[in-house]
């Protein structure tokens, strides 16, 4: 069975160029490249080069700094406890603002410190677009207060972009650090640190076609952290560890290619990203979250009535397509999806919703042989369900 | 955690092939109709349980022999994930050509049973067992509706947990017998809290009426009440810590969970001896603080069970 894969937000496909160029470090220049000996220096020219791109693709300055780390999820545990680090070191109350629409690894860290730690943490809402507005985060942010912001770019369930240029230059102006998570919007849409003034930045690598396990970190000039891994000198000792060398020569080439193709996604991705949602809302009672103009291309939440999301992704497996839900039903934890329970939705919606998300090797005929399951997907289940 | 837990399951793999192929290709999905019914001198029954925006919700539909209380034909509908939709498949197979008294003893797990492709596999992941619960619910909701009775009048006691069946009262003596200390541990004994862990403390899968937490700690407390009872020290001569026990110990067997019942809370705020009077300072919490009668009602509940149950010498201010 030829299998569709729709589920890009989760993780991508490595780019086999990446993994070409990773491939060397392996078995030839496995060297730790601390050691003063050529076995570890031989590998120096490819780390410097992925550094390179890396800081080029995002737009960094020299002076700024990017940490190679393990995940996305590791840089956001980096700055939360840091920033809290910095505020016990100070004796002072720390106050840090964040939404209700972030990623596991933002939220509970955030509620870790609320409830653990005493931290006085602000989720802000979302406008009815399913955007975090400049004058919510205007009503939370006190000044000589509030000690970080962090608003994701975009959101991993919907694709909705937040007014990040704005969030950060408003927080910038009241004297407070801004942090974004950027792990669905890097290779997905122009992202540029010369634009937007943030201070801090993650990025994960599997989400653009590099390998599962690094990610990034990237720390404006000026900001300082706290590390979250202390040992040795690596990472100018902001990130204790031996740097995986294969994976960050991997991430470098990863994210090029990715900016690359930005322009790509703007308009291929978007296509058949439009043509697999014009499909889905021909469908009777049908609906999509959030406008597309406001989202990345390759993203779409669906809701179809009188269908579970589990039971969809159910048959939707059983024909070889891969897509995912935000509702698991079987979640011990609340089940109806945080997004849509942010966006305030009617809350029938939160258990029909399924999301689709494409890349830059997703094909016209993928995208034509998922519009036909789908369409008998929904054709079967709406004859069996009792609510529709 | 343990090796079993750190790679998190890979959830449908771990369903029997019976319940993948009901999935596929439910036997018994569809309505019945009047005339339908009808024409098999049945009466129609049709039963809805859940609700689309809890996550699950299922329609029964029986034809029932007008002469021999029969079930001869059934079917459903179903808004809910696989195994919902195969539990709903396999519960309407079970039901066909029995009684609706007999209908009626048909449980979750003989679903799950029925569904297994080997008798000692289970047929679903723990998390899924509730799935089978809501196919349970709405044989008993059908039945109501054929007898004319409240769907409630069916129920078992008090379910606490509805995935493995266990009972309020089950729950209760197994703490007493075994002098159980932690969840794990009712869990270890009764299975109660196994399978969708939402029984266990609010905030899970789905709201409940009784949690393990709670009960265990409303049984404790009775049990060290009784404990203390049959020590018979007098309540003067005894020190402050265990005066502040006892009322404590009180207050969680005795008050708490009646409030809760009503979604209200009480806090001890303070216990100081004045003499040989003991003054306890409460402040109520919950739906307890606008309501009127907690001032004089509940008040006079509070103190008349501490004189009663702990000592004479005790009154109650409210803060
Ligand atoms: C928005 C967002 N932030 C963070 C993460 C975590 O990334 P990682 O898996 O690299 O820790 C993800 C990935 O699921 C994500 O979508």
């Amino acid at each position: 069975m030829e299998r569709i894969y729709l589920d890009s937000n989760a993780t991508t496909v490595v780019d086999p160029l990446v993994k070409q160029a990773m491939d060397p470090f392996f078995c030839q220049m496995y060297g730790n490249p601390n050691s003063l000996h050529r076995f570890g220096t031989e590998t120096h020219p490819a780390m410097s080069i992925a550094l390179d791109r890396i800081y080029d693709s995002l737009g960094a300055a020299d002076e700024d700094d990017i940490i190679i780390n393990g995940c996305a999820t590791e840089g956001n545990n980096t700055i939360f406890k840091s920033v809290f680090m910095d505020s016990l070191a100070k004796g002072k109350p720390c106050h840090i603002i964040t939404s209700q629409i972030e990623h596991p690894s933002v939220l509970h860290t955030c509620q870790y410190l609320e409830k653990e730690q005493g931290v006085q943490v602000t989720y802000l809402p979302v406008n009815s677009d399913g955007i975090v507005t400049l004058d919510a985060l205007k009503e939370a942010l006190v000044p000589g207060k509030t000690s970080l912001v962090s608003v994701m770019w975009a959101n991993n369930e919907t694709g909705l972009i937040n007014p990040v240029k704005e969030l950060a230059e408003y927080t910038k102006s009241q004297g407070v650090l801004f942090h974004t998570d950027a792990v669905q919007a890097v290779g997905k849409i122009p992202v540029s640190l010369k634009e937007v003034p943030a201070d801090f930045l993650t990025f994960s690598a599997h989400k653009f076609h590099g390998p599962k396990g690094v990610g990034g970190l990237y720390i404006r000039q000026g900001a300082s952290i706290t590390p979250l891994l202390h040992g040795g000198e690596q990472m100018g000792k902001l990130r204790a560890g031996t740097v995986n060398v294969p994976y960050m020569v991997g991430m470098g080439l990863a994210i090029e290619l990715a900016v690359q193709h930005t322009e790509f996604y703007d308009t291929e991705v978007r296509r058949l990203r439009d043509k697999l949602e014009d499909a889905i809302l021909a469908l009777p009672d049908t609906m999509i979250i959030g406008d597309r103009k406001f989202r990345t291309p390759n993203t779409i939440l669906a809701s179809f009535k009188g269908i579970e999301g589990e039971a969809f992704l159910w048959d939707l497996n059983q024909k070889g397509i891969a897509a995912s839900t935000g509702s698991a039903c079987s979640s011990e934890e609340l089940e109806a999806d945080a997004t849509f329970q942010a966006m305030d939705m009617d809350n029938n919606l939160s258990h029909t919703g399924v999301r689709f998300s494409l890349s830059r090797f997703t094909t016209e005929e993928e995208i034509d042989g998922a519009i036909d399951t789908i369409q008998k997907t929904v054709h079967r289940l709406r004859a069996i369900s009792s609510t529709y | 955690m343990a090796k079993n837990d750190l790679l998190g399951g890979s959830l449908w793999d771990n369903y029997s092939a019976k319940v993948a192929d009901r999935m596929d290709n439910p036997v018994y999905q569809g309505e019945i109709t009047e005339a339908e019914a009808e024409a098999m001198n049945a009466k129609l029954i049709v039963a809805d349980w859940g609700a689309e925006s809890c996550g699950d919700a299922v329609r029964l539909y029986w034809a029932v022999d007008k002469d021999n209380d029969k079930i001869v034909k059934a079917s459903f509908k179903s808004f809910g994930c696989g195994t919902a939709i195969a539990s709903s498949d396999m519960m309407v197979e079970l039901c066909l050509g029995k009684t609706v008294d007999e209908a009626i003893q048909i449980t979750n797990l003989d679903v799950e049973k029925a569904l297994r492709d080997n008798p000692d596999t289970p047929a679903v992941p723990p998390q899924k067992m509730h799935c089978s619960v809501m196919a349970y619910d709405v044989i008993k909701q059908a039945a109501a509706i054929f007898k004319g009775v409240e769907k409630g009048i069916l129920d078992d006691d008090e379910m606490v947990c509805e995935c493995a069946r266990v009972t309020l009262k089950t729950i209760q003596e197994v703490i007493r017998i075994n002098d159980l200390t932690s969840v794990e541990q009712i869990t270890d004994y009764t299975k109660a809290g196994a399978f969708c862990k939402s029984c266990i403390k609010p905030g899970g899968h789905e709201k409940k009426k009784f949690y393990l937490e709670d009960i265990l700690k409303e049984t404790r407390a009775q049990m060290e009440i009784e404990a203390a009872q049959k020590r018979e020290v007098p309540f003067a001569e005894r020190s402050t810590f265990q005066k502040m026990r006892m009322i404590e110990n009180f207050f969680e067997a005795e008050i708490k969970p009646l409030l809760h019942k009503d979604g209200g809370d009480v806090e001890i705020l303070d216990i100081k001896e004045n003499g040989a009077d003991t003054v306890v300072s409460i402040s109520y919490k919950g739906a307890c603080m606008g309501c009127s009668s907690a001032l004089t009602g509940t008040l006079s509940f509070i103190e008349q069970g501490l004189k009663d149950k702990v000592d004479a010498s005790i009154s109650v201010s409210v803060e």
